[in-house]
């Protein structure tokens, strides 16, 4: 053992670097980026560098050669990597919120040209597709009744099984088997649900294409994602909580309803919430069951029905000026749509928030 | 018989509670009805797989052509239906392979920033941002790719072909751009990007503090400490995270659809107009299509259903591997 010990692999002596070696000041970053900055834009003025990507491009390089032979020639090859990791990782996070930035101002100001009142409160009926006119409402109202079809069907499915999954499952063969499917669930393509509704629900069992076969495969699609945040929130109820209530007597079933769910609502509501909005922007699904229609049909269960994401697939299609502005405007309703249920689950997280 | 009845010592009420049995009739339903629910998720998968199975079998069977290797797409052809999906699965994987490559470096460096470089306070709410990125719904992706980053990014292809062309996939023979798979995989690598980087900040979330200040007390630098300590925790994470981006990117439908110009030849030059996905081609052939071509399309949705779920297994046998673990959201 001893000689192990000694003989032990000579490990590169430590250099004491913040003692004894050299560091950049602590403006070395700023400076760095500013020097690129203005370096790279006086590049873009001298030669053809392409755009205002092009330049910032160039002064990312540049920031990230300057320090990384700056930090090496003083502070040593370790602190240079660091350096230079460190850039890379803080440029990655700021590179994804350019596409959310440019989507998002995108979105809004094509939208605006077409958004108005008339838009959200007429249909595309006997509307000239080459002309403005007409909106979104019909798929407004296709939307709202598809989603909350689905949310009626899924939701309450998908706690059932976080239910099992947690209270009774137990890591049992049975609830390890339904977990993985639930896992891989999410990973099905939307487009394969639609087509599964198509076949079952269409072709099989011979009901028309409506707005409740669209329901059915949105229900699908939002099955795994309520039984995952579900099961989180009932795995942070404290055991004590239920292991009390079986003291008292309680039966189990009463202690998951009126002691374990009551704790975790706020959590479980956010994640439903979230699952509406995730699948209120689903298209593809929907393309394939519902069809498209340009008249308010208000009853789900006979005939296409619109709704906002196919409207704008069918805009899009259309390609005259009008039905592109009417597509942005479109865009811009859904991303509103898709926005407030966010906010809505993240203010119920935050006000229901388990103490 | 009522005489004798009385005198006989009826159930004694205590005795039965101790006695009888412990299950009660509410939480045997309630069991019941929860499994049930659960069971009813592993039929659903079963059935998904079947009726696609059915409905694709007539089709495959008056297929002239073969079903793997030809390039044609004509099912509702009077002479006699020939498709195959040569053309899709090179596009589909293509497409899906190159947004991974792209999507997952940066999307492993937001989650290290969030994770490990982010101020503690303000974590969350960059987290949250990005995450927002996922919400954004599909159909705007390719709308936006259309209108906005079409235009935009025809320069770059153009530079890459004067200085990258002697690799194929950025060779452009004809000089049109536009529709084509490398801008359907630039989109396609910014909608896969909340998903690599969330599941991944879950997992590097999970590393023990111990082994941070551990490293950081030897005197890592802190890039040391995430290589030594972060990310041979997070492998398995990082890998899963990774594969479920190419899942969805493999099956995204709307923003690809909306993004190529769904032609039926492999073309290796991805800069050039053309391509075609498995999603992407159901989306816009599936209101033309007579019986036949809905069959075809059928088919071609289950090839995709199959590989989507292979590629989903992989992950979450990887991740599961290492830890009770799940990054559904």
């Amino acid at each position: 053992m001893t000689t192990e010990l000694t003989e032990a692999p000579a490990l590169p002596t430590p250099v004491p670097q913040g003692l004894a070696g050299g560091t950049l000041p602590r403006w070395a970053p700023l400076g760095c980026l500013a020097a690129a900055l203005i370096v790279a834009f006086g590049l873009a003025a001298v030669t053809p560098v392409s755009g205002t990507a092009g330049t910032l491009l160039v002064a990312a390089v540049l920031y990230a050669g300057v320090q990384s032979v700056w930090s090496f020639s003083v502070e040593g090859r370790r602190h240079a990597k660091d350096r230079l990791a460190t850039t890379l990782i803080y440029s990655s996070f700021f590179l994804a919120f350019v596409p959310l930035v440019a989507v998002l101002t995108t979105v809004v100001v094509k939208g605006l040209t077409a958004f108005n009142a008339v838009f959200l409160t007429h249909s595309m009926r006997n509307i000239d597709l080459a002309k403005p006119g007409g909106g979104v409402y019909h798929a407004l109202i296709g939307t709202i009744e598809q989603v909350g079809i689905a949310a009626v069907l899924g939701i309450p499915t998908g706690i059932l099984v976080a239910i099992y999954l947690v209270e009774y499952g137990a890591r049992g063969k049975l609830a390890r088997a339904i977990s993985f499917f639930v896992d891989v669930m999410t990973g099905v393509p939307s487009i394969v649900a639609g087509l599964f509704v198509y076949t079952g629900f269409v072709l099989t069992l011979g009901f028309e294409r409506s707005g409740v076969a669209g329901s059915l495969a949105l229900a699908i699609l939002m099955i795994p994602v309520v039984v995952r945040s579900t099961e989180e929130m009932l795995k942070l109820v404290p055991v004590e909580l239920r292991e009390s209530a079986y003291a008292l007597g309680v039966p189990k079933y009463r202690t998951i309803t009126r002691i374990v769910i009551p704790t975790a609502l706020g959590g479980i509501i956010t994640g439903a919430l979230l699952a509406v909005a995730r699948v209120a922007g689903e298209t593809a699904p929907l393309l394939l069951t519902t069809f498209l229609s340009q008249s308010i049909n208000t009853n789900p269960f006979t005939g296409p029905q619109a709704s906002v994401p196919t409207f704008i697939w069918d805009q899009i299609a259309s390609g005259t000026n009008a039905s592109i502005d009417r597509a942005w405007a479109g865009a811009m309703t859904l991303i509103l749509l898709v926005m407030l249920l966010n906010i809505a689950a993240r203010l119920v997280a935050r006000f229901t928030r388990v103490k | 018989m009522s005489s004798t009845s009385a005198l006989e010592p009826g159930p004694i009420p205590v005795a039965t509670a101790i006695h009888g049995s412990a299950v009660r009739r509410g939480d045997l339903w309630f069991r019941r009805l929860s499994a049930g629910a659960g069971i009813f998720v592993l039929a659903l998968m079963a059935a998904i797989a079947i009726f696609l199975v059915w409905k694709a079998v007539p089709a495959l069977q008056a297929n002239q052509a073969n079903f793997l290797t030809s390039q044609d797409w004509s099912p509702d052809d009077t002479a006699g239906a020939k498709f195959g999906i040569a053309a899709l699965a090179f596009g589909t994987v293509v497409s899906a392979v190159l947004a991974m490559v792209m999507a997952v470096p940066i999307g492993y460096g937001i989650a290290l920033f969030i994770s490990q470089y982010a101020p503690r306070r303000i974590a969350a709410l960059l987290a949250y941002i990005v995450d927002l990125l996922a919400a954004v719904p599909s159909i705007i992706f390719g709308l936006w790719g259309l209108a906005f980053l079409m235009p935009r990014i025809e320069d770059l292809m153009i530079w890459l072909n004067d200085h990258l062309g002697f690799i194929p996939i950025f060779k452009n023979t004809i000089g049109l751009y536009g529709k084509s798979l490398m801008l359907a995989s630039i989109v396609l690598a910014i909608m896969i990007l909340p998903t690599v980087s969330a599941i991944s900040r879950e997992v590097f979330n999970q590393v023990p503090l111990a082994h941070i200040e551990a490293a950081l007390a030897l005197g890592a630098t802190r890039w040391e400490m995430v290589r030594t300590a972060v990310l041979p925790f997070g492998r398995p994470g990082m890998i899963s995270a990774a594969m479920l981006g190419l899942g969805r990117a493999l099956g995204e439908t709307i923003a690809v659809a909306l993004l190529l110009s769904a032609v039926f030849t492999i073309n290796p030059h991805l800069t050039e107009p053309g391509g075609n996905t498995f999603a992407a081609n159901i989306a816009l052939r599936w209101n033309e299509a007579g019986t036949l071509g809905l069959g075809a399309l059928i088919a071609s949705g289950l090839v995709l259903f199959v590989i989507t779920l292979v590629v989903n297994m992989i992950a979450r046998i990887i991740i599961e591997r290492r830890r009770d673990f799940s990054g559904a959201n």
